[in-house]
């Protein structure tokens, strides 16, 4: 089931085009991380889908809904985690998630019983008596996890989850976010982090200047913007041996004195033949495994794409 | 009908959700409750002293009817002291929550535009408005007690009335522009458009207290509840969630501005004939209910001059036809004759006129503009009836000495006040989407298309025939 899905999606600021064309599908169960540059259109797009910002051209549907015909709807149907939590600061837990929870017309049982199954999901059941202010900023913005799920939302716009926290915070935001992956919700995460967005995300968009330059599996991005994967072979003498007995057709990229890399399209056909070749020359192989590349190699490479063809749309 | 209910329910419901936690908020605020604590009860003691010191001064020598006046007026006082706070926390309201980044989650939610207006603005009224009920029932208490003195119900129920509603006033405008700015501090600024006019206000107020003219009071509560109805709706209309959250500063962008004057004064338009057909079918159509206020309001600026002849009457030997026709004689006195008397100079007074009457319309809802624009056509009225209260024919009168340029003048007159009546307006028929500020200068762009393509040619013609023909006619029909 396709729980967001944008066409064309536009906004205009005056002459400031900070969303262009933006098309997307999300569907139940699926991560997508809007990965971008400051400043690139991910907070603009996702007040979109919010039905906070009413787009210039295009559509956007959220669990169904229209954000320009049917924006209480929509707001019903998403749980907003902004980029800056934004507290009363004079306020208790308890009482703050019971003000967002009578927002959203929950009955005031569901409220309590929700509010203490969260705290203590979220290892905030002992801060319960502070004020929001005491707070530290890994619990507030575990406190705005909460507030964004607290009506179990088909749909969560997670607005940078984890900018500015400590790494131990960082890493129990994620935790957290990655366990909130279900069938029935679709998730937005909007961040510049990048091991953020590989870790969490079913399907990463680039976007820079509004415009979407790249979509797709963290997978079908490598592939397609770095090219076949990359094998290494590592062997227990010198290379030449092995150099000399390679099937015919691979192309090696780089060597060392006992290893070599070669990019190849099917590892699955090809990289048995390579091990048998060894094996019959009498060559040992220590490994043959992929080399890792990072989606940061990905990024950087979309960028500076994008940067250089600023007309260019995903 | 069960469905209106509901959305009125749901409406109160969410607005009562967003003003509860304000309220709380607000009572945990030591800034806030401090002042409210002194002005509740500190300050409606002293103005008792203050009551007991003055009746007994005024007593000694002879004037108590001072110390009479003194006492009610007092009473206005201690409940309109707490109720200024209110304005404070409502400019607060939404520029505040836009500083401390909390304003994001909040639009995020399904609440709707008219529960987060109406809640922050009901959160600004019940402490300050509950502040000063008490602090008049403190006052009226001590006053009991001390000088044994007890409110006429008339006047008590008008200064209830008049403090509750100058607090929805002056909190239903603070919305409105705490709605608009990007910081408490440019809000408190332009909170001066609030203070002002209400600090002239109390002024008023007093004036009319001492002068024991109580039932003026009645009038001025009818006065400030079509205000406050005016404001809530302006509030309600221009509450705009993309503003509140886009809009990171506060610049003027002239070039922009310019633009979208300049977008809308051509309106598509290639060709002057174009843009002038375009005038003629899009934009003077789209005034016509503007222009038939603006009628009645020019014929009732005529009735008022005629039943004021019947009050201040001239005397015959001034406003008669024949010593009109007299004075028409005289070459000295002719109008043509009259130094600086050509169709520039009547243009100019006329151009004049009109531009004063944007500038007072622009910022009073068109109200002013019709008022000024009433005055001549008022003053035709008045020597009208005098003319025939002379005797004279009024119709013989108006052929002589208004209609020949009137027919092009008045036409021009009720036109440009029906487009500055639409300019002044602008504020409370923002389309949604759009920004008050693009939506005023669309309005002024309309103002100017109607000003240079129909009021302006008008008043060209109106100054010729002016000059040039209206004296020879009423020389001819005055005179025989």
């Amino acid at each position: 089931m396709v729980l967001i899905e944008t066409h064309d999606l536009t906004k205009h600021f005056g002459t400031l085009a900070a969303v262009e064309g933006v098309s997307l599908r999300v569907e139940a169960g699926e991560i997508l991380a809007l990965l971008g540059p400051n400043g690139a259109g991910k907070t603009t797009t996702i007040r979109m889908l919010a039905s906070i910002l009413r787009p210039t051209r295009g559509t956007a549907q959220i669990n169904g809904f229209d954000v320009v015909q049917e924006p209480i709807e929509v707001r019903r149907s998403v749980g907003f985690l902004t980029e800056h939590h934004g507290l009363y600061t004079r306020m208790r837990p308890q009482e703050y998630l019971e003000f967002f929870g009578s927002i959203y017309k929950l009955a005031t049982n569901v409220i309590r019983e929700r509010t203490v199954d969260l705290l203590a999901q979220y290892g905030l059941s002992e801060a319960s008596e502070l004020r929001l202010g005491q707070f530290s900023k890994g619990m507030r913005q575990k406190l705005i996890l909460i507030r964004a799920l607290l009506h179990d939302p088909a749909v969560l716009l997670l607005d940078e989850p984890t900018s500015a926290m400590d790494p131990s915070s960082a890493h129990m935001v994620r935790e957290s976010i990655s366990g909130l992956r279900s069938a029935n919700r679709a998730i937005v995460v909007c961040t510049h982090n990048l091991s953020e967005a590989e870790m969490l995300a079913d399907t990463i968009a680039i976007i820079l200047r509004g415009r979407i330059i790249a979509l797709g599996t963290p997978k079908e991005l490598k592939q397609k913007l770095l090219g076949d994967p990359v094998m290494e072979l590592r062997l227990a003498g010198s290379l030449d041996g092995g150099l000399r007995c390679l099937p015919p057709g691979i192309k090696t990229l780089d060597t060392g004195k006992n290893w070599l890399r070669y990019q190849v399209a099917q590892p699955e056909i090809v990289n048995p033949k390579v091990l048998q070749a060894m094996t019959e020359a009498g060559v040992k192989v220590v490994t043959l495994s992929e080399v890792e590349r990072s989606l940061e190699d990905v990024y950087l490479q979309v960028i500076a794409e994008g940067e250089n063809n600023p007309g260019r749309e995903g | 009908m069960k469905q209106s209910a509901d959305q009125v329910l749901g409406t109160i419901a969410g607005t009562w959700i967003v003003a509860r936690r304000e309220i709380r908020d607000q009572l945990r605020d030591w800034r806030i409750l401090t002042p409210i604590i002194i002005l509740t009860l500190f300050f409606p003691l002293l103005m008792n002293f203050t009551a007991q010191q003055a009746v007994d001064f005024v007593t000694r020598y002879g004037a108590p009817i001072i110390g009479d006046r003194l006492i009610p007026f007092l009473l206005l006082i201690v409940g309109f002291f707490p109720i200024s706070i209110s304005m404070v926390i409502a400019l607060e309201s939404f520029a505040g929550e836009r500083e401390r980044l909390s304003l994001e989650p909040l639009l995020a939610t399904p609440l709707t535009d008219s529960q987060l207006y109406l809640g922050k603005m009901v959160a600004s009224l019940v402490p300050p408005l509950g502040a000063a009920y008490l602090g008049i029932s403190v006052y009226l208490v001590g006053l009991m007690l001390r000088i044994d003195w007890r409110p006429p119900p008339q006047l008590l129920l008008q200064v209830l009335m008049l403090t509750t509603i100058q607090a929805i006033v002056m909190v239903s405008g603070a919305v409105v522009i705490s709605s608009l700015t990007t910081s408490v501090r440019a809000a408190n600024l332009l909170a001066s458009f609030i203070i002002i006019p209400v600090a002239q206000l109390i002024i008023g107020e007093s004036v009319i207290m001492f002068w024991a003219r109580y039932e003026i009071l009645w009038w001025i509560v009818v006065a400030l509840s079509l205000i406050a109805l005016v404001f809530v709706r302006m509030g309600l209309r221009l509450f705009n969630r993309e503003e509140l959250l886009g809009k990171e500063i506060d610049v003027i962008d002239l070039r922009l501005a310019w633009q979208r004057f300049w977008r809308a004064f051509r309106n598509g338009a290639m060709t002057p004939i174009e843009w002038y057909k375009d005038v003629l079918t899009s934009s003077l159509p789209s005034a016509r209910w503007a222009i038939l206020i603006t009628t009645c309001m020019l014929a009732a600026g005529y009735v008022i001059g005629l039943q004021l002849a019947e009050t201040f009457t001239l005397p015959i030997d001034l406003v008669s036809l024949d010593a009109i026709g007299e004075a028409l004689k005289n070459p000295e006195l002719s109008f043509g004759s009259l130094p600086g008397f050509d169709w520039r100079w009547v243009l100019y007074n006329n151009v004049r006129a009109l531009a004063l009457a944007t500038l007072l319309g622009a910022f009073s809802l068109g109200v002013l503009a019709e008022i000024l624009l009433m005055v001549p056509i008022g003053i035709i009225g008045y020597f009208a009836g005098n003319v025939a209260l002379a005797g004279g024919e009024t119709l013989h009168f108006l052929a002589a000495l208004v209609l020949p340029h009137g027919v092009l003048e008045v036409p021009a007159m009720i036109i440009a006040g029906a487009a500055i009546l639409r300019l002044g307006l602008a504020a409370l028929s923002v389309p949604k989407g759009e920004s008050l500020g693009q939506s005023w200068l669309k309005s002024l762009a309309e103002w100017a298309r109607i000003g240079v393509g129909v009021v302006l040619p008008l008043l060209i013609c109106a100054a010729a025939v002016e000059v040039f023909i209206t004296p020879r006619i009423a020389v001819w029909l005055l005179t025989g």
